[in-house]
């Protein structure tokens, strides 16, 4: 184990490799170039397949051939470039073929700008393509746990036969903080892990039926039926992969809710609002989606109020507000265009809110 | 007595959804043929395109993929490149290869993959009812020509093939067409050397087949051929391309 100094595009590369991804096709965009460029560099040492796309549409659809051949596969782009890649993560679903996406978000609508962004929350945890369907999403907050959950993203998009998406923001992607690297679990195909060997794989019918990569399901009935499997796995995910932090939870009055780099702001905030004697919480959803809704049902009551920080203009915090049910009051603060909320902000819009309640 | 002629084990015993005189039976049988011939039914990969041919993988007999419509070469080049050992081909129509997929089969050849290319080509989009393909005729009626196709509003007939032989990573292209028992063992001859090019490691190999659409062409089957004989061939002619 050693520490190195590396972007979040370069730790979520590294996490990957050592994770055993083996397949990457990508296309140029900003801000997660630095992601291609090192798996331009490195893929070829761990024996896998790099390939620069011809587009963001090839990229998906290789990802969509190497993982239906049994490969760990991934690719990843920024929020204008994960649009395009709806069509092969719908396929996915559809398909059931495992598969890791990394969008680091930039700032929308449209071309938008390169600066950091959180508004692609919607599209990630909604499915985000045609057809219903739903994929992981994963947020991490520090370049540290970007590499980490690498690991847990290929691992469970095998277990689940299902596409992942990790979500950060271009902040995430450029800045530099030291990464604990280390051999992680290169599972493949089942030999070394605990995951199932991918028996659905395509490799060729030698001595065995011919298997079949499809989500096309034209007979009557059948779309359906598959559908309804579909939604009983996605149940099993909202029951088993719920992952969030919390901070103070136990005694806080006012509870910041926040994911990826603005966690890191509200912490700030938090820390300051407790000095100030004010008993301030976080909760940082680490997945997005399945939304750790327990976490929200375990603090609920008149006395317990939630703010929901965002770079976007509201998107999480309908989840929150799902949560939570009405059982408490849910506040939001956001800004998204290239803007950050800043500690200060977050701080001044809790103090209003105490003032509110005298 | 000696069996001369049988089902190829590539070639599953169900009934077809194509339409009377449709030239995909001709093809999905072809190819099964010469996967048998080759002997490589335990290794191939098949990847079925969107369109009339969406569930090709219904009639064949080893394992396949399904692609969105347009990528069935970006899907197969990940295939191949994951699982090298394996033969890995796409089966696409006119639409699908030429018009939607047109950047992935441009950029598939390009880079010289090595795989094998099935394009059916019947100057119609089938499976959608019949309207105009990228490779349909000048002054072909079709439901979105319905005055017939002009050069000046939809261009020409795109022959995807003369183009792609331009590049050069890609190794063979070949014309050929279903409309006589004469031209079929053409066919035949032809998707054999597109398997054996990619057996051998030698590189991006197409055959386009000129595939008679009689639903979609308002013909009698016998009809059909005819024109793919007198008309068809005559703007996308027969023969080695590259």
């Amino acid at each position: 184990m050693k520490k190195i100094l590396m972007t979040g595009n370069e730790a979520i590369a590294e996490g990957a490799l050592q994770a055993g991804c083996r397949f990457y096709a990508g296309y140029p965009i900003t801000p997660q170039n630095e992601l291609i460029a090192y798996m331009a560099k490195h893929m070829i040492e761990s024996g896998g397949v790099f390939i620069q796309a011809e587009s963001e549409l090839a990229a998906i659809n290789m990802v969509f051939g190497a993982s239906a051949a049994g490969a760990r596969a991934m690719t990843s782009s920024s929020s204008p470039g994960v649009s395009l890649k709806q069509e092969g993560i719908s396929y996915m679903a559809g398909a059931e073929l495992p598969g890791v996406i990394v969008n680091i978000m930039r700032a929308g609508p449209g071309l938008g700008n390169i600066w950091p962004a959180q508004t692609d929350y919607f599209q990630a945890t909604r499915g985000g393509g045609n057809g219903e369907y739903r994929t992981i999403v994963l947020a991490p907050s520090s370049v540290n746990e970007a590499y980490n959950l690498m690991q847990d993203a290929f691992d469970l998009a095998d277990r689940y036969r299902i596409p992942v998406i990790l979500l950060g923001d271009g902040i995430l992607g450029q800045m530099m903080e030291p990464v604990l690297v280390h051999n992680q679990n290169p599972a493949t195909n089942g030999k070394i892990s605990r995951l199932p060997v991918k028996e659905w794989a395509l490799t060729g019918c030698k001595g065995r039926k011919p298997n079949l990569a499809a989500s096309f399901r034209l007979a009557e009935g059948k779309l359906e039926e598959h559908n309804i499997h579909l939604q009983e796995k996605y149940k099993e995910i909202r029951d088993n992969e719920q992952d969030y932090e919390g901070l103070f939870l136990d005694d806080a009055q006012v509870i910041l809710v926040a994911y990826g780099t603005m966690s890191r702001i509200a912490k700030g905030a938090m820390n300051k609002l407790r000095e100030k004697g004010i008993k301030a919480g976080l909760l940082r959803p680490i997945a997005l989606w399945p939304f750790p809704v327990n976490a929200f049902t375990k603090n609920l009551g008149p006395k317990i109020k939630y703010l929901v920080i965002e770079m976007s203009y509201g998107q999480m915090v309908e989840d929150v507000r799902l949560a939570v049910n009405g059982s408490s009051p849910v506040e939001f603060l956001g800004r998204s265009g290239g803007g950050v909320p800043a500690e200060e902000e977050i701080i001044k819009e809790v103090l209003s809110l105490n003032e509110k309640d005298i | 007595m000696k069996k001369i002629f049988s089902r190829p084990e590539s070639l599953r015993d169900v009934s077809t959804h194509y339409c009377p005189g449709c030239g995909h039976g001709i093809a999905h049988r072809l190819l099964a043929q010469a996967v048998d011939d080759l002997g490589i039914r335990e290794k191939v990969i098949g990847v079925a395109p969107v369109g009339c041919a969406v569930v090709a993988y219904d009639y064949w007999n080893f394992d396949c993929c399904e692609a969105a419509h347009g990528r069935a070469l970006a899907v197969a080049t990940a295939i191949k490149r994951v699982r090298p050992a394996n033969i890995v081909f796409t089966y696409q129509g006119d639409g699908d290869l030429a018009a939607i997929g047109t950047n992935e089969t441009i950029h598939a050849a390009n880079r010289g993959e090595n795989l094998t290319v099935i394009f059916i080509n019947n100057a119609v989009y089938g499976m959608t009812g019949g309207q105009m393909a990228p490779t349909t005729l000048l002054g072909q009626k079709t439901a979105t020509s319905p005055r017939g196709r002009s050069a000046d509003k939809e261009g020409y007939p795109l022959k995807i093939s003369e183009l792609l032989a331009q590049l050069p990573a890609v190794k063979y292209i070949e014309r050929v067409s279903l409309h006589s028992p004469q031209e079929v063992l053409k066919a035949q001859k032809a998707i054999k050397q597109a398997f054996q090019n990619q057996i051998d490691n030698i590189g991006f190999s197409l055959v386009e087949i000129l595939s008679p659409c009689p639903t979609y062409w308002e013909m009698p089957p016998n009809k059909a051929v005819e024109w793919v004989r007198d008309i068809m061939s005559k703007e996308f002619p027969l023969g080695r391309i590259k």
